[in-house]
């Protein structure tokens, strides 16, 4: 028998938390926003998830394939970044586009960096930001939503809430009846998804949190009507779901702070100044990068280590 | 009610269930016994008896070579027949006495039997009449070691530098290591001793104040404990979260005094000494009794074990016999682990002897045990977030990985005290703590 034990360092206990069970949980706390999505804006919804997920597994096995690598699909965080990459469409732009949008994360962000916990920036927002660079007419054409027409085509809204906030009422932004990219018109399905992440301690609630709040008080101090701005555009689903990317976001609670600190000025000034009305995915972008940064500077104080 | 704990740390669920209100039971002596003389942190001792002579139970076998060692005593009564290397649980081989029983028992004649009534008011004129000197000599001639796990012996602790006052004493009744139970039950069965014990710590380094720190799982211990110290004007019983490593001596005195050990210092630089139970209670029977540590609890468990134990043992008893005696194996078990599971020795050989330090032997068979593949760091952070040292072990372990020695002692890899949270969270189940290990040997070999 005593050929057979196996001899390890400790500990010789381990969570049951794997990364797998943790991008469920974000694919769980994804769903309701998902649904109001396909609610919202039918077949064409429904075609960009299948498309954008299916692409991202696709690539990222047949990339880990390639360089002979064993395939790191069964960790569901490609699935994790084919949603989001879908959420940020609008429904409206050619199904193509999210495919190539797919492989640009997969391949060239994450798989060029060396795979899972090496990309330097979010996978999906750097494909987002690709293809509002490359087709920035298609990646901005938002339809109206059509609740419950399944099939139907919705009309071409040129407009989102952030662009004419003159047009939709505040309880239509909150509850998502709005046009938008599929997945970021409702303010409360995303939330309900944070309450999730939280309960399940996936994150934390600094870094939304404190993002939000940041850009609330500037806003506020602007003049601008804080709580509209808040609950729409990317801000919710960009807080929530995308500046907490364990990779490209800091590693401790102060860390988390002086980053979603930072976003909040960031997205502030972009969405005040810049010329495009929508400043989330830059300034998450823009964080990303710096985070090394920050976690070089901002650590936590170890124990016994004086002053 | 808010509990004391400190910053950080785990919740690994404690399954101590299996045993924890199964009454201590004598194991018989054993036919032989294998006394390894490397029983503690420190230099291991030297044999002074010669093969063929005759020991009594209690006789001193290995003579402590240093002042952070401590000697060793036989178990038993009988033959001494082999003296030499033998496989040792923590790890390789030490030189070894073998000693055959010959079942009589027969006590070394400078032991007397206890003989002190352990009511309130003759413990505390027992304490008043005791030498504060002769206390720490009797604890170092019955070589009694940290009965925790790291065996660090005891009359060093008692012996703080002159220019070091110590206010506070602290009993480490935490066990927080899930599926230990023999603090738990000595608190239960052996009361009074551990208070005798606490109070004799307290009087040879002159504190004030001795706190009793136990985990809120273990309620009973908690109530009897401050029922039985109400008299002790000085004695004060701490109800801790239950976490791990809540047992952890500078994340304990954390928790207690809220001050925290310099890096690299030992705790009576806060003015703290930390004695774990069944330390207090051995410490008892060498000042009362001028008994050696030779015996101990341990326990017996895990989900391969089919009658999970608390056993008095003799030191120098092999692990298989335990575990016969705990009713054989319910499954083949894949590993043998010696102490908890969070920082025990995996064993690849069970008829290795218990040493002092053998708090627990763990038979598993659960998947969990297995080594798994390890993936690439996400830099989630949540390794940060529990590591009670306030480190950074990703860095450490990707820096380890590396053989960046420059990165590691910037990231103060020495500070680690191996307690193994970062690898229990760790997502992609990264050897986080092995990383560390080579990265310390790297240290200690490139300077």
């Amino acid at each position: 028998m005593e050929n057979k034990l196996i001899v390890s360092y400790a500990p010789h206990l381990r969570t049951e938390r794997s990364t797998k069970a943790l991008m469920l949980d974000v694919i769980i706390a994804l769903v309701p926003a998902l649904l109001v999505g396909l609610f919202a804006f039918g077949i064409r919804a429904f075609l960009h998830v299948l498309i954008c997920v299916g692409v991202s597994v696709w690539a990222e096995h047949v990339w880990c394939l390639f360089i002979k690598k064993e395939s790191t699909v069964k960790d569901l965080s490609a699935v994790v970044t084919g949603l989001l990459i879908a959420f940020n469409m609008p429904a409206a732009a050619p199904l193509w586009m999210g495919a190539v949008g797919a492989v640009f994360a997969m391949i060239i962000v994450k798989g060029f960096f060396g795979g899972i916990g090496h990309n330097f920036v979010n996978p999906a927002l750097a494909a987002r930001a690709f293809m509002l660079a490359c087709w920035p007419v298609q990646m901005t054409a938002w339809t109206n939503p059509v609740f419950g027409k399944f099939f139907s085509q919705g009309t071409v809204s040129g407009a989102t809430p952030l662009a004419s906030p003159d047009l939709y009422a505040l309880s239509d932004v909150f509850l998502g009846n709005i046009p938008g990219s599929i997945g970021e018109i409702s303010a409360l399905a995303l939330i309900i998804g944070f309450a999730y992440l939280l309960i399940r301690k996936v994150i934390t609630w600094h870094i939304p949190v404190i993002y939000v709040g940041v850009f609330y008080i500037l806003s506020m101090l602007a003049g601008q009507d804080a709580t509209y701005q808040i609950f729409s555009g990317g801000l919710m689903l960009g807080a929530i779901f995308m500046a907490t990317d364990y990779t490209t976001s800091p590693m401790t609670t102060a860390g988390h702070i002086v980053y979603a600190v930072l976003l909040g000025v960031l997205t502030m000034v972009i969405r005040t100044f810049g010329t495009l009305p929508e400043g989330v995915s830059y300034s998450i972008l823009i964080m990303n990068i710096v985070t090394p940064l920050i976690d070089k500077f901002v650590k936590n104080k170890r124990y016994g280590g004086g002053k | 009610m808010y509990l004391k704990t400190f910053k950080g740390g785990i919740h690994p669920g404690d399954r101590k269930e299996l045993t924890n209100t199964v009454p201590i039971s004598d194991c018989p002596p054993p036919k032989e016994v294998i006394i390894p003389l490397r029983q503690h942190i420190g230099a291991p001792c030297e044999p002074c008896v010669n093969v063929g002579d005759r020991v009594l139970m209690g006789q001193k076998i290995g003579e402590a070579t240093s002042f952070v060692s401590a000697p060793v005593h036989a178990s038993v009564s009988g033959t001494v027949t082999k003296i030499e290397n033998y496989p040792h649980p923590g790890g390789g081989e030490a030189l070894s006495v073998f000693i055959e029983n010959d079942e009589k028992d027969e006590l070394f004649p400078e032991i007397k039997e206890w003989d002190l009534d352990l009511s309130k008011d003759s413990i505390k004129a027992f304490v008043e009449k005791q030498d504060a000197k002769e206390i720490v000599e009797k604890v170092k001639n019955a070589g009694i070691t940290g009965m925790g796990g790291a065996a660090f012996p005891t009359h060093v602790k008692l012996s703080p530098p002159a220019d070091v006052k110590i206010h506070t004493i602290i009993i480490n009744g935490a066990e927080c290591e899930p599926y230990l139970t023999t603090d738990h039950r000595e608190m239960l069965e052996n009361t009074k001793k551990i208070i005798l014990g606490a109070l004799l710590v307290a009087k040879s380094v002159s504190a004030e104040k001795i706190v009793i720190a136990i985990e809120n799982n273990k309620k009973d211990a908690i109530s009897l404990l401050e029922q039985e110290t109400k008299e002790f004007d000085n004695i004060e019983i701490f109800t801790m979260l239950t976490k791990y490593p809540q047992g952890s001596e500078k994340q304990l005195i954390n928790a207690v005094t809220k001050s925290e050990v310099p890096s690299g210092a030992l705790p009576s630089a806060v003015g703290v000494v930390v004695n774990n139970i069944d330390t207090c209670a051995a410490i008892s029977e060498a000042v009362v009794t001028n008994r050696p540590l030779y015996e101990r609890v341990v326990t017996v468990s895990g989900d391969a074990v089919n009658n999970p134990k608390n056993l008095r043992v003799r030191v120098g008893v092999k692990f298989s016999e335990l575990l016969e005696i705990a009713g054989g194996f319910k499954e083949e078990p894949k590993k043998i682990v010696m102490g908890g599971p969070m920082m025990g020795i995996a064993q690849n050989n069970i008829e290795v002897p218990v040493i002092k330090g053998t708090s627990g032997i763990l038979a598993f068979s659960a998947p969990e045990t297995y080594g798994k593949d390890e993936g690439a760091c996400i830099k989630c952070g949540k390794c940060v977030e529990v590591c009670p040292m306030r480190l950074m072990p990703n860095f450490l372990s990707t820096a380890s990985v590396a053989k960046d020695v420059e990165k590691i002692k910037a990231h103060n890899i020495l500070d680690c005290m191996e307690c193994g949270c970062c690898s229990f969270i760790c997502p992609q189940r990264r050897f986080i703590v092995q990383h560390i290990k080579a990265g310390k040997a790297l240290l200690k070999q490139k300077g």
